[in-house]
């Protein structure tokens, strides 16, 4: 498609869920209310490791107002011993997670669940639920978790062929790592911490649930998948799926933390056993104690360069935190740390430790920014020492096409160099610095993804159009896909409405994750909308009696191709819709895939700091983010992406971690004391839209929403070093320890 | 929470009258703009059976000014006293600090007097009060007192209040001529925070002599101090480096607090001198204003 005759693609139209939610009219996971409804609480564990010997729930069922009330027995039995994947997830912990069965494992685990009249006595009827504990010694740091004596969360885990908290590892080897540090002209080899970190989003885990006496289910609730929502749901209650309609609320953020769930199943057989629709609503502290966050993490990297600048080896061991469960965002750290240069030899090494915390979920790239944390910095003291610009250092060394990535394939068309090449020639590049402002550089990448999505694209009766896909818009996949099918249609954008399909309404659609929504919908949606263009070219052959080939579609009308075809007035698509019934019927399409050809982003940040060196505060002042975005369909949006990637990065890097009390409790269980950024800790974000788009796309889509996370916790690391000449290998670089480090 | 009797009387007798009978059990609660109770009472950290709304009540909402010397009731909210222009002048160090508190919205409701009564160690507008040398009026069942800021509290959360007694207003002393006042807090962020050191200076000057000085320092110990070492290494200098790092130094000794999720004894010990250092300048230059 030429760029230049693009009429919606690459254009700021306006997006279609607005209006909604600036008047309040959009739907929330909590807005929903049907009547005869009750509300759902939970009862969470008060330590961080027990063994749970009995639950007696007599007292709570006998409170006036309770109604039901529900605990792991209530939930299908999954074995520890049997995996049971579904996608990423493994339904054995899933459900474990939702209510603990054996052993609670983390402060704040769910253990029951009571439906009562109203909030209120249902928190009433959880304090009368009796619980028998056996208390164990818990472990919430890596270091504890992983040391000899350490209290053991899963006695059938085990590592070395003895019980152990490490649950996994993962590696990617590349070449001859120790040939490769013996070319090396120096080498920096440094260990680093991050803590773990929330996605932060504002609008709390919620849900609505409806159970018939013939248990067919209908589930409002905000998510980051319908269809995952369905398939948990059903696991772990045993309804089939086909019982189970999950219908997406708006969502108010979920940066990867809703891509599992915590109350539906619960609600669920609340509901059941009730005989009423259940809500659930989780408080700021229940989000904080017991959903999300993403790992904390200590790493080690070492890297090796010749006097020319040329890395001849790297080697990366990562120990990320998974929580209570197995499945920490190994992969990530491993597996994207060293995906942006071109390295001959290379290990990376990632562990995958199970403690006492809250099991971690998806967050923005999962892993992803710890491992480049790690790598870009101790980039930073290589270019140091080698007295280059980190800019040209990493120029140097960029992987292109045709590279064979550390983490397995051989990239393809990209756009890491020209991310390069765009900050070098960027004025911020050049930008003068005063005392105690420093400017730091670093890169990253995500690898993005393809996977299963469906759409359906009909024609109404007044010859519009409406789109449906199956995930929930979190990014801008509606006015994005507005953009596109208008484009393909030749049809004002206003004319193209977009929807998100329930689970009963549109074909299964994984979850919105990954950064794959647009990829993945684009491609569903355009085959959808030729189809429909055929289909029209199809009515207007039997209108003019020609053939179809000789038919084309152009700006929104059928034409005669040419001469030779005949002359006929052009049929637009109001008149083609008005003809529909006689011509065949109604006029639309559907498609369902499992896309592939998902290539990674990269990105490049410049970012300047600040340093209040009594006060021991580093300000972000400047920024500026470099990303390959493949083809930016909605610019405002992909930019949008690209600012909120970097605030969460400054935030992960400045001011948020969790911290745990001397009893196994997080003791900022909240927005007062777990420090997200608020506007006037921010700079403006500056983005420069890379456009290097992805070949194997109608529309060169690549993923954007992860990327950005990745750099900034780096560049601010390199930035404040710039400043003050003090380098810190331990996040968050929070005034006190900054204060602290400066004062040695 | 359906329990909950809520009064809103009209006169502070009926106030204090209601609250002196029901405070005995600890179950009632004064209600001004409800910044702290509201939260408080929906995480389960204060559960009365009683509360008293006393924005109805004249007295708690005036402002006055008596030939220089104001009286800011108990209950007026930051975005009010705001408005009243010729405070400000006066104590912009007090005003930056009562709007400091909570968002703009926040400002709507926040007062003085429920800030005081929160009793937290950090409190923005403490500090600034004792350093303005303010007094505080309560009225309970044995009529009324006034208390110096500085002795109302007892620890973190608690006051000197007796039972039954109400605060009903600020009356801050005529402002002398050359002089000023500021507060400065550190926050991680820059705005919604919780102060980590709060710090307040009040200078009187005189021909480039210090002749009066009042330095206050909040979040470093149980409660809000009145440093007055620092007071006496100001007062008589010309705040030459020496007599300003005595008193910063003054400070740092005055600080006895915790370890905690928001920052660490020899950081808060660290921060209360470079706070008062940069509180006083800016004190100084309102000073020299006028």
């Amino acid at each position: 498609m030429n760029e230049m005759d693009n009429k919606w693609i690459g254009k700021n139209t306006i997006r279609p869920d607005g209006a909604d939610k600036v008047t309040g009219r959009a739907e929330y996971g909590a807005d929903t209310i049907m009547p005869g409804m009750i509300w759902g609480k939970v009862l969470r564990s008060p330590y961080p490791h027990a063994t749970i010997k009995s639950i007696n729930t007599k007292k709570a069922e006998e409170l006036d107002g309770v109604f039901s009330v529900a605990t792991s027995s209530d939930c299908v039995d999954f074995p520890v011993d049997t995996p049971v994947i579904l996608g990423i997830q493994d339904i054995r912990w899933m459900a474990r997670n939702v209510l603990a069965k054996e052993k609670v494992l983390f402060h704040g685990h769910p253990i029951a669940a009571v439906a009562a009249m109203t909030e209120e006595i249902a928190e009433k009827a959880c304090e009368l639920i009796e619980v028998d504990y056996d208390v164990h010694p818990w472990a919430i740091e890596i270091d504890d978790a992983i040391k000899p004596d350490a209290p053991i969360l899963h006695d059938f885990i085990k590592f070395d062929g003895k019980p152990s908290n490490i649950a996994g590892t993962l590696e990617h080897k590349k070449g001859n790592i120790e040939e490769g540090f013996k070319d090396a002209d120096i080498i920096i080899e440094k260990e680093f911490e991050t803590a773990a970190v929330h996605q932060g989003y504002l609008e709390t885990h919620a849900c609505l649930v409806s159970v018939s006496p013939d248990d067919r289910t209908t589930i409002w609730s905000s998510s980051q998948g319908q269809f995952m929502v369905r398939a948990m749901t059903s696991f772990i209650t045993g309804i089939p799926q086909s019982s189970i309609r999950a219908i997406p609320a708006e969502i108010g953020g979920g940066f990867g933390g809703k891509t599992i769930v915590y109350l539906e199943p619960v609600a669920t057989i609340l509901s059941k056993k009730s005989g009423r629709p259940v809500k659930m609503v989780m408080t700021r502290e229940e989000v904080m104690r017991a959903s999300g966050p993403t790992s904390g993490s200590k790493s080690k990297v070492k890297i090796g360069a010749k006097n020319n600048g040329k890395i001849t080896a790297a080697q990366g061991t990562f120990y990320l935190q998974a929580g209570a469960f197995p499945g920490a965002p190994i992969r990530g750290a491993a597996g994207c740390c060293l995906a942006p240069y071109d390295i001959p030899n290379a290990h990376t090494f990632g562990y995958d430790v199970v403690s006492n915390r809250s099991k971690v979920a998806a967050y923005r790239a999962p892993g992803a920014p710890i491992g480049a944390y790690a790598v870009e910095c101790v980039l930073d003291e290589v270019a140091e020492a080698l007295n280059m610009c980190p800019l040209e250092f990493r120029l140097k060394n960029a992987a292109k096409e045709g590279t064979k990535a550390v983490h397995g394939p051989t990239y393809p068309v990209m756009g890491y160099v020209e991310t390069l090449e765009a900050c070098l020639s960027h004025p911020h590049y050049k930008a003068p610095l005063k005392k105690l402002q420093g400017r730091g550089y670093a890169s990253g990448f995500w690898f993005n993804a393809g996977g299963e999505s469906s759409a359906q694209v009909n024609i109404t009766e007044d010859g519009n159009v409406v789109v449906t896909t199956g995930h929930p818009d979190i990014g801008g996949s509606r006015a994005s896909i507005a953009n596109i099918t208008a484009e393909l249609l030749g049809i004002d954008v206003n004319r193209v409405s977009v929807l998100i399909g329930d689970t009963a309404t549109i074909g299964f659609s994984n979850l919105t994750g990954g950064s794959r929504v647009l990829f993945a919908s684009a491609l569903v949606v355009t085959e959808s909308t030729n189809q429909v263009i055929d289909i029209l070219k199809d009515r207007a052959s039997k209108i003019w009696n020609i053939d179809k080939e000789a038919i084309e579609w152009e700006n929104g009308e059928a034409r005669p191709a040419g001469d030779n075809a005949g002359k006929f007035k052009p049929l637009t698509l109001v008149e083609l819709a008005e003809q529909a019934t006689p011509t065949g019927g109604p006029i639309g399409a559907g498609h369902q895939v499992n896309t592939v050809g998902a290539e990674g982003g990269f990105a490049t940040h410049i970012c300047d700091v600040e340093v209040d060196i009594e006060l021991g505060i580093a300000r972000v002042i400047r920024y500026t983010a470099a990303q390959d975005v493949g083809k930016a369909i909605h610019p405002a949006y992909v930019e949008g992406q690209l600012q909120g990637g970097v605030v969460q990065g400054i935030g992960w890097a400045l001011n948020e971690e969790y911290i745990y009390n001397k009893d196994g409790k997080l003791d900022n269980p909240g927005f007062l004391d777990y420090r997200i950024p608020v506007c006037s800790d921010l700079p403006m974000i500056d983005t420069i839209l890379v456009e290097v788009p992805n070949p194997q796309h109608p529309q060169g889509v690549r993923g954007v929403g992860e990327v950005p996370i990745v750099p900034p916790l780096s560049a601010i690391a390199n930035a404040i070093y710039d400043a003050i000449g003090t380098r810190f290998y331990s996040l968050p670089m929070s005034p006190p320890k900054v204060l602290e480090k400066i004062s040695d | 929470m359906s329990d909950v009797k809520f009064i809103s009387p009209d006169t502070l007798e009926q106030a204090v009258d209601v609250y002196s009978k029901s405070s005995k059990e600890g179950k009632t609660k004064i209600l001004a703009g409800g910044t702290d109770l509201l939260v408080q009472i929906r995480s389960g950290i204060s559960q009365p059976d009683t509360i008293i709304d006393i924005k109805n009540i004249k007295e708690l909402k005036e402002i006055s000014n008596d030939n220089g010397s104001y009286t800011i009731g108990a209950a007026v909210a930051g975005a009010v006293l705001e408005e009243e222009k010729n405070f400000g002048n006066n104590w912009p160090g007090v005003l930056e600090a009562l709007r400091l508190i909570g968002s703009e919205q926040i400002q709507g409701r926040a007062s003085l007097g429920g800030n005081l009564c929160n009793a937290s160690p950090a409190g923005d507008s403490v500090p600034a009060l004792i350093a303005s040398g303010a007094t505080v009026k309560v009225h309970g069942p044995e009529g009324e007192r006034d208390m110096p800021i500085e002795s109302f509290h007892s620890g973190p959360g608690k006051t000197n209040l007796k039972n039954g007694e109400i605060v009903v207003n600020f009356q801050f002393p005529k402002k002398q001529k050359n002089s000023g006042d500021a507060y400065l807090r550190m926050i991680p962020r820059t705005e919604m925070d919780i102060a980590v050191v709060g710090c307040a200076v009040n200078v009187t000057i005189e021909n480039d002599k210090c002749v009066d000085a009042r330095v206050a320092l909040g979040a470093v110990a149980p409660k809000a101090l009145l440093v007055e070492d620092a007071s006496k290494a100001l007062i008589g200098s010309n705040f030459e480096k020496e007599a300003v790092e005595k008193a910063a130094l003054a400070c740092e000794a005055a600080c006895n607090p915790i370890d905690d999720k928001r920052g660490t004894i020899s950081y808060r010990k660290k921060v209360s001198k470079v706070l008062f250092k940069r509180a006083l300048e800016k004190a100084i230059e309102r000073a020299k204003k006028g």
